[in-house]
């Protein structure tokens, strides 16, 4: 069924810089491995090397974090809408590891 | 009428009356919520982009007491959101010119300031005084480090973040709700936080997200309408777009879970893992420094230049002579390169063209140098018209 994901601001570069995909998926699971094989360079923003979402992501479906529903296989229903939401940390870059 | 005798209404002069009728006349407000902000304590972490309109507006509200904690200096590139300073200001320490714009707002209010960096040493006895704080910085050890001292203390922490024109904002209230922990136990490692080819924030988004954290801070210390507790919000300001999610308690928190592992505060740059990473990042490539570039230059030695920035930096200014290859593009543009030219990489300050060597090194380039401190360097120690940024 189709769903929608939307991209946060800091990941839209390796998501052709698009604010939201659309994806056929019935499941959280699913839906972010079908991410992860159309935006390759995604997958190290999202998960571990073995295979575990990373622990500065959060992934929501509607208004509900899915650590608090069935984790990745959350079942889908039709128009949908995932929000994956990291932490961000910004204004000055004082800090930042940056160039 | 016996309670008229009973209503503070001696703890406001006739000119606080005056200067606050805006609110005295609103019942949710009113006498006694005017009299409660007039007793509150505040703490603002940082008077940077979120700091200036938190602290302009809880002291026009007439907050009695803002502390405030910065060591930075004004310099020009704050001057694009962090209102609460003015170009007269520029070289002078944050707190102090922080310190004036508010007694200028509002002379009723006690700034207390602390010119110094927050550490696990000093935090909790510099919260400990206050009802709320507000945390407006703009990095993860000082982020976690916040949350967990307001955790500890029992403090509500009115919390916003903001990335180019997004932002997000919450309040952390351990006896009430989630902490900053529950929503994210770990930080991302500092290879996976953006670099500042990715940065930059829209000048007016800290003015909303900070000016959220006043009207949250505000409605606390009044006990009226409905606390960010537990919710998250989040604004996409390109789209004008707000969206809410719930958070929850996590119960195996470590710091504000049932069984707790962090009783006390803990080494919060080794946890976010920023020591050792920059030195890896920078000491592996072969470097060649400003003088010594533009002595090959003089010299007319043959060398290709290659700068790794982002084309709309490479509009803000370039070294002459230079081709643009973005470091995301380097994998596949690196056919356009011959491993037998000496090549010489830069970008703004060094980190992203030292990624940029590396990836070549990789590839089989060896005549290859990374330029020491990048396009600020060259500013600094050969080209001093070189716009800075």
């Amino acid at each position: 069924m189709p769903v929608k994901v939307i991209i946060p601001t800091p990941l839209r570069q390796y998501a052709g810089k698009q604010d939201a995909i659309e994806i056929q998926a019935t499941t959280v699971a699913e839906a972010l491995a079908g991410l992860t094989t159309q935006y390759s360079d995604l997958r190290k923003h999202l998960f571990t090397e073995d295979g575990k979402l990373r622990n500065f992501v959060n992934v929501y479906l509607n208004d509900e974090d899915i650590r608090y529903l069935k984790k990745d296989q959350t079942p889908l229903h039709d128009n949908d809408v995932i929000s994956i939401v990291p932490s961000i940390a910004g204004g000055s870059h004082l800090r930042c590891i940056c160039s | 009428m016996a309670t008229l005798t009973e209503a503070p209404v001696a703890q406001l002069s006739k000119d606080e009356i005056l200067r606050y009728s805006r609110h005295l006349i609103m019942p949710e407000v009113g006498m006694d919520g005017q009299l409660k902000l007039k007793q509150a304590k505040v703490l603002c972490i940082g008077a940077g982009g979120l700091g200036s309109p938190l602290a302009l507006y809880l002291a026009a509200a007439g907050v009695g007491t803002l502390g405030i904690v910065d060591f930075d200096v004004v310099d020009f590139t704050n001057l694009q959101r962090q209102v609460i300073h003015d170009t007269d200001d520029v070289g002078r320490p944050k707190l102090k010119s922080a310190r004036e714009t508010i007694g200028d707002i509002n002379p009723n209010v006690e700034v207390i300031g602390y010119e110094t960096r927050l550490t696990s040493e000093n935090a909790l006895e510099i919260f400990k005084d206050y009802d709320i704080v507000a945390d407006g910085t703009d990095n993860f050890p000082t982020r976690y480090l916040v949350n967990d001292a307001c955790v500890l203390l029992g403090k509500p922490n009115v919390y916003a973040s903001i990335f180019r024109f997004e932002g997000q904002a919450s309040v952390f209230y351990a006896k009430e709700g989630p902490c900053y922990r529950c929503l994210y136990p770990e930080p991302p490692p500092p290879g996976l936080v953006p670099s500042c080819a990715e940065g930059g924030v829209l000048g007016v988004l800290p003015g909303i997200m900070g000016s959220v954290q006043a009207l949250e801070t505000i409605k606390m210390i009044l006990g009226n309408g409905r606390p960010l507790i537990g919710r998250l919000l989040l604004f996409d300001a390109l789209n004008l777009k707000f969206r809410e999610l719930k958070l929850h308690k996590n119960p195996d928190c470590p710091v504000c879970g049932k069984n707790p592992t962090i009783k006390q505060l803990i080494d919060y740059e080794q946890f976010c893992g920023i020591r050792g990473e920059e030195l890896v990042e920078s000491a592996n490539v072969p470097e060649i420094s400003p003088a010594e570039m533009k002595k090959w230059m003089d010299e007319q030695r043959p060398f290709v230049l290659v700068d790794v920035r982002e084309p709309h930096e490479f509009q803000i200014c370039s070294i002459p002579g230079s081709t643009l290859i973005p470091l995301g593009d380097v994998p596949k543009r690196m056919n356009e390169l011959n491993s037998a030219d000496e090549i010489v990489v830069h970008c703004r300050s060094g980190m992203r063209s030292a990624k940029a060597v590396e990836l070549l090194m990789q590839a089989g380039f060896r005549k290859i140098h990374n330029l020491k401190g990048g396009v600020l360097a060259w500013s600094d120690q050969v080209d001093p018209s070189m716009p800075k940024y």
